[in-house]
């Protein structure tokens, strides 16, 4: 019945006479158990099609074309993927590495970065034909080892900045001329950087540290200023927990002034003044957090866990930075996707095979998408977005 | 419960280990589930490497099963390795081991 329906709406979207849409109420989450991914709208809350043949797909994240119809997929295999959500198909693919952690997408939409685990660097592509534009190798030391890359984002400028987990680096590569590159290089910026992320206006570039206690901020205005620790008394000799799953930095929890990120190793989240860039507050949660990620007014902040707490949603009211609400969608909540104004979010429940939609005001659920093995769910407007 | 039960399990169980049979059906199914998810987010799903190194049989030649368990119970301090002994008991790590010494995932 379902095939029926998916074939149906393929016929729909395919066939030029059908009506033509607008893909800003579109998007798609990563099944990563049948590397295959399902295309969602928001208006009414369905899937209308899937496409597979993605690879493994697990730690796969996606960034979107600016004409928000084709979503690049980074997969775990090292596979670049381009499908094009209107038509529900593949549009391009190549396997650009070994083992791949993540991308982004150039200011002007003409590039697309991969960053490498194995071997360690970014590699760029041109967004049309993923023709390859640069291979920019991670290495550092005397011996040029080569190191992971993580925490790669675009920034204005033509730039990707993206940081080394083993040398404990921060670069700044600017594309603006695509046949040389230029690499601005940071080093010895904190022990292990883990992620990373960029402030929604392109300005601060921010490195979670898993090997010592902190973060690394980099401010793209004032690169003369070099990186800069923030945090750096937090958590000094307390024991951590076990980290069974790296945190996340994904976009910014922002409200006002306030920054919310997630601690390692600790049942908190911590609150940043980004005026001073000060701690302002730790907020005991449920269990060690993942994705720390703030309602698109900036009224909320969600927040999931790692194991054994991984069934788990707190919400945190930025205001009064309480939590307000505890959810139990069920075993596996890995990640969360607001619809661009915040009045919906969409939960990937994996070990339960749904995904799930509720209403951020009510906490009601709304619906719930039967999907194998679900994980990052990733909406269009993304495509218009700094960093994402 | 959980924690402090296994926990407390782990030390009730002491030996022998690699006795398969003792794990039930179900907890095996929930122990390939994690091994596949949630060692898979540093080791890959199918094990092929990611943050932490590939656990694929050839890869493992040479290892023992005792060490293996050792490590997934006590994790490498100073790396990204977690001890998971609050979360598995000496038995069920035993039983990871083993599968990542004798199958491709
Ligand atoms: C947060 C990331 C992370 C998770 C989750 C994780 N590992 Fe690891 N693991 C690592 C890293 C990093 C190393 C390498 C440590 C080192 O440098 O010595 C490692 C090493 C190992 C080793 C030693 C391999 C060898 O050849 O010595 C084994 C076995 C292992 N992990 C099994 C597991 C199992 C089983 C699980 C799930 C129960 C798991 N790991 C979950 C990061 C992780």
């Amino acid at each position: 019945m379902r095939g029926i329906l998916l074939s149906f709406l393929a016929f729909m979207l395919l066939n030029p006479a059908a009506a033509a849409r607008g893909t800003g109420d579109l998007g798609l989450f990563i099944e990563r158990a049948s590397s295959s991914v399902q295309i969602v709208e928001t208006s009414g809350n369905t899937s209308i099609a899937s496409v597979d043949g993605l690879g493994d797909l697990s730690h796969a994240s996606v960034v979107y074309s600016r004409d928000a119809r084709y979503a690049y997929v980074f997969g775990r295999d090292g596979g670049l993927s381009k499908v094009d959500i209107l038509d529900a198909k593949l549009s391009g693919r190549t396997l650009q590495s070994g083992n791949s952690i993540g991308g982004a997408i150039s200011q002007d939409g003409r590039l697309v970065a991969v960053s490498n685990y194995k071997p360690g660097g970014v590699k760029v592509f041109n967004a049309d034909t993923l023709e390859l534009v640069a291979d920019i190798p991670a290495t550092y030391g005397s011996n040029q080892q080569r190191s992971k890359v993580i925490g790669l984002v675009d920034a204005p400028g033509h730039k990707f900045v993206f940081s080394l987990w083993d040398a404990d680096e921060i670069w700044v590569l600017d594309m603006s001329q695509q046949t040389r590159p230029e690499i601005q290089k940071f080093k010895a910026i904190g022990r292990n950087p883990y992620d990373a992320l960029i402030t929604s206006d392109g300005r601060y570039y921010i490195a979670g540290l898993f090997g010592e206690d902190g973060m690394a901020l980099l401010d793209l205005w004032n690169l003369a200023a070099g990186v800069k620790r923030i945090l750096p008394n937090y958590g000094r000799g307390e024991q951590k927990l076990p980290v069974y799953k790296m945190p996340h930095l994904e976009g910014w929890a922002v409200a006002g002034d306030l920054a919310f990120v997630p601690a390692v190793g600790r049942h908190e989240v911590l609150v940043i003044n980004m005026r001073d860039w000060q701690e302002a507050g730790r907020i005991k949660v449920h269990g060690q957090p993942i994705f720390v990620m703030a309602r698109p007014d900036g009224r909320q902040v969600w927040v999931n866990f790692a194991l054994p707490d991984n069934d788990t949603i707190q919400v945190i009211d930025t205001q009064s930075l309480e939590i307000v609400r505890q959810l139990k969608p069920g075993k596996g909540v890995l990640h969360m996707e607001f619809e661009p104004r915040g009045e919906e979010v969409w939960l990937s429940v994996r070990d339960e095979g749904r995904v799930e939609v509720y209403d951020t005001h009510t906490f009601e659920r709304k619906t719930s998408i039967p999907a194998s093995k679900p994980s990052g769910i990733f909406f269009t407007a993304r495509a218009h977005r700094i960093g994402l | 419960m959980t924690r402090s039960f296994w926990l407390a399990l782990s030390f009730l169980v002491a030996a022998p280990l690699g006795a398969n049979d003792s794990i039930s059906s179900s907890r095996q199914a929930d122990l390939r589930n994690l091994l596949i998810q949630d060692c898979g987010s540093c080791h890959g799903l199918q094990m092929k490497g990611g943050l932490g190194p590939a656990l694929l049989p050839r890869m493992l030649q040479g290892k023992s099963a005792e060490y293996l368990s050792r490590v997934i119970l006590d994790g490498r301090p100073g790396t990204a390795m977690p001890p998971w002994r609050s979360l598995l008991t000496p038995v069920e790590a035993r039983w990871m081991a083993d599968r990542l010494l004798q199958e491709d995932l």
